[in-house]
């Protein structure tokens, strides 16, 4: 019979245990969360020699069983659950040739318990230059236990890893140091009161603060004796245990493992003394973060106005081949627009991920946390919030993504509820247009209003950010480890294989995670945006059409038409000059005719699909906001906007053109459409000072993006937090705005 | 009494018995432990966090806690 073997892979922070489970695995693998919690699942199928499978669990990287961190507890829960369906035949402990020792204590917590584990040595392929040899084999007796000498970078040893898995039955379930020895008479009266159970098992169910086994637990507390150690006699404990594996640890390497220090030191230092300097280490920081800044918000567009022209093309096939109706409406404009709503976000993420991954498997990004944590502090952050933050200012999506390498869970929140402050490439559209018709072109010290104001916007955005931090760091009452300790890891070049791995992982966690909400949401604006119940709504058409044969086209629609007409006359005009044998005059009045007649159309279909989405569910919500929305200087045709662009900022100028029925795609046309547009008393244009920095300020603040929204959720497994910064944020956003319109009035 | 926190660049310490639990259990883990020794590789451009090598192990940590780890400073380094 073909059971799976259960695999557990576990190992210190940095030891390549990733890339052992990528090469075992291949592309064969699975990630997701545990349940109930965001900590990472990662899970793999792996042939083994003789037809075996086996089922490989790559867990959360620990430094030991004594447990600090979520990421840890999941390590211990499963080891110590037997009737986990994940619980391990073997343990594969992962380790780091060059940090040897203190991943054997690991090796020897997993190896007491009394699972069958195997000693995976990895970096095989350093030994030399750093000048270390290795005795396998009474390494192999003195910890009693089979050792596959591995380089990932190589590719070399993972057969041996395949077939040590497949002989699992063979291995030694002895432990390597005797727990009672950590205090004879306490373990006495533990075994005393609990014959059956292991030693070792027992004293992790009692110091370890895990929600394992409630029963058991309960148990042990009953028994009284035991429950009178006190926290601090238990750390006492706990400390010898750890002076005794080492004892342990050092006894064993002395023979077996040899460093010539001379060999040793070297390309670290050179690299710390340059990359963590106070001068060279912020000015190479900061060219990283331009570089990555610059490919998130730049280089970007280029693949994302590719998708958004595929997408469109897309609609638009599907509405020509497709029988007209509501379901190739639902399909091209609910769903498919939906999808590319999705798929439009993969560029930045990706992006981001390949540079934080490339920073992460360089070991840069502990020397970037070493830089900056002290300037983060005060605001209730560390050096790990600075990339998400960062990052926030191309898109908040991938940022939120990137706090999971915070192991505080109070500064992760934070940085993931700040976040979305900071000023992401979705507002500058809305920026741009609204500089451009409210802010004068004056200049003031060689800087332009424009320009000034521009980056006023991304100051108030980052001060936001920092600021609700402090505030947030000062009123949220978690209880959370301060404790700070970032490993600094050896330089090394990334491994490419993981780089690729880990965007697409992340891509895919996005695509499949927020993507279902964002998906579900978008249907949602659609439907309202394109169903009415009035009669208005359904009579759209003929109402409009009847409009148009009573009082001609709107005065915007027919200046439309002579605009476009004059300037292909103007065209024509010049190539019939340069060309003698060109076109007579007849067939230009022709073409005119062919083309004004068109443009008629096209005027109308707009002003139609104006029409209906004012009296569209959506439309009358717009309306019905207007009272809340005229106090900051807004009618109701920019309150349906800011309903709209809630799936996401940039859909605001989008949406403001089909309300004054202009083409999408003219940005000019819309910018000279809502100059012209007047404010109700009739007496100033609709866009003014006041009422166009209201709309930026609003913006600025506003949790206008839905995506956001859903990635926070999936981030933090509650609706809670993403609520409440929906909640506070949009309030914030409109005592701002409010504020700034009725003192600038 | 001399602390980590009080190494200087490249200067190194051999870390003393210490019977409190002050320190974090993992930073015994990490091979913080006594007779260890520690050497200060880096210091942050700000004075904090400092980047220590103990016991083979590379690691940045704040100076509050680095405060609570005493040790017996090494007037030279190659004695080790």
């Amino acid at each position: 019979m073909s059971k799976n073997i259960n695999v557990a892979l576990i190992g210190n922070p940095n030891t390549g245990k990733t890339s052992v489970f990528n090469q075992l695995t291949g592309l064969k693998q699975k990630v997701g969360n545990y349940p109930g919690i965001t900590v990472e699942k990662k899970e793999g199928v792996c042939k083994l020699p003789r037809g075996v499978k086996a089922h490989i669990l790559d867990l959360p990287g620990t430094y030991s069983l004594n447990t600090t961190s979520l990421d840890e507890s999941v390590v211990v829960e499963l080891l110590l659950n037997k009737n986990d369906k994940d619980y391990p035949d073997v343990a594969v402990v992962v380790s780091d040739v060059e940090n040897l020792k203190r991943n054997l204590l690991l090796f020897t917590q997993i190896k007491d318990l009394g699972i069958p584990t195997i000693l995976v040595i990895n970096m095989a392929d350093r030994m030399s230059r750093k000048g270390i040899s290795l005795d396998i084999e009474t390494l192999e007796e003195k910890l009693n236990t089979k050792i596959a000498l591995v380089s990932t970078r190589k590719g070399n040893g993972i057969e041996r890893i395949k077939e040590l898995i497949a002989d699992y039955k063979t291995l030694s379930t002895k432990p390597n140091v005797n727990t009672s020895r950590i205090s004879p008479e306490y373990f006495g009266r533990l075994q005393k009161a609990f014959p059956k159970e292991d030693l070792y098992k027992l004293w992790l169910v009692i110091t370890q603060d895990v929600n394992f086994m409630p029963i058991e637990k309960k148990r042990i507390q009953d028994a009284t004796s035991f429950s009178t150690k006190s926290k601090d006699e238990l750390k006492k404990l706990q400390h010898k245990e750890t002076v005794l594996r080492y004892q342990f640890i050092n006894n064993t390497l002395k023979e077996t493992y040899k460093v010539d220090f001379q060999a040793a030191k070297g390309l670290r230092a050179s690299f710390d003394k340059v990359l963590t300097h106070k001068v060279f280490g912020y000015v190479i920081f900061l060219v990283i973060l331009l570089t990555i800044f610059q490919a998130i918000f730049d280089w970007s567009t280029y693949p994302q106005d590719f998708i958004d022209e595929q997408f469109a093309m897309a609609g638009e096939w599907i509405k020509n081949t497709l029988p007209p109706g509501v379901f190739t409406d639902l399909l091209a404009e609910g769903i498919l627009a939906g999808i590319g709503g999705i798929v439009i976000f993969i560029p930045q993420i990706a992006f981001l991920f390949l540079f934080i991954s490339l920073l992460e498997e360089t070991g840069y990004m502990s020397r970037v946390v070493f830089l900056m944590d002290k300037l983060m502090r005060p605001f209730g952050l560390s050096g790990k919030s600075v990339v998400p933050l960062i990052s926030g200012t191309a898109c908040a999506i991938p940022a939120v993504m990137a706090t999971r390498t915070i192991e505080n869970w109070k500064e992760r929140l934070i940085t993931i509820l700040v976040t979305p402050f900071t000023t992401c490439s979705a507002r500058l559209p809305i920026y741009l247009i609204l500089i451009a018709l409210v802010i004068p072109k004056g200049r003031i010290l060689g800087l332009s209003y424009q320009a000034l104001t521009l980056m006023l916007l991304y100051i108030i955005g980052f001060g936001m950010a920092i600021f609700s931090a402090m505030i947030l760091n000062k009123i949220l009452k978690i209880k959370s480890s301060s404790l700070f300790m970032v490993e600094m890891p050896t330089y090394r070049l990334p491994l490419l294989k993981n780089v690729a791995y880990t965007v697409i992982e992340k891509t895919k966690s996005f695509v499949f995670g927020a993507g279902k909400i964002i998906l579900a949401i978008s249907i949602v604006l659609w439907f309202l945006g394109s169903n009415g119940h009035s009669e208005d709504f359904k009579n759209a058409e003929s109402i409009v059409n009847k409009r148009i044969e009573d009082e001609g086209l709107s005065n915007y629609s027919k200046n439309y038409i002579q605009n476009n007409i004059d300037t292909y006359m103007r065209s024509t005009k010049l190539s019939v000059v340069d060309q003698p044998n060109a076109i007579g005059l007849k067939s230009l009045q022709d073409s005119v005719l062919i083309m004004t007649k068109e443009l008629k159309e096209r005027a109308k279909a707009q002003e139609v699909a104006s029409y209906k989405l004012e009296h569209s569910y959506i439309g009358y919500a717009g309306k019905a906001i207007e009272p809340i929305v005229r106090p900051l200087g807004y009618d109701w045709k920019i309150g349906i906007a800011v309903l709209t662009s809630f799936a996401a900022r940039e859909v605001f100028v989008g949406t403001l053109a089909t309300i004054y029925s202009v083409g999408n795609d003219e940005e000019e046309t819309i910018k000279s459409r809502m100059s012209a547009e007047l404010h109700h008393s009739g007496k100033k244009p609709l866009f003014n000072l006041a009422s166009g920095i209201s709309l930026m300020l609003f913006y600025a603040f506003a949790m206008q993006c839905m995506s956001t929204l859903a990635i926070v959720k999936k981030e933090t497994n509650s609706w809670k937090w993403p609520l409440l910064q929906l909640i506070f944020m949009s309030a914030f956003a409109y005592i701002v705005a409010l504020t700034a319109y009725q003192i600038l009035k | 009494m001399a602390t980590v926190a009080d190494l200087e660049h490249g200067q190194k310490g051999i870390i003393k018995e210490f019977s409190d639990i002050v320190l974090p259990i993992k930073l015994m883990e990490l091979g913080c432990l006594p007779g260890n020794s520690v050497e200060l590789v880096q210091i942050a451009p700000l004075k904090d966090p400092i980047y220590i090598n103990v016991n083979g192990s590379h690691i940045a940590i704040r100076r509050s806690l680095a405060r609570q780890i005493e040790l017996d400073i090494l007037e030279d380094p190659k004695a080790i």
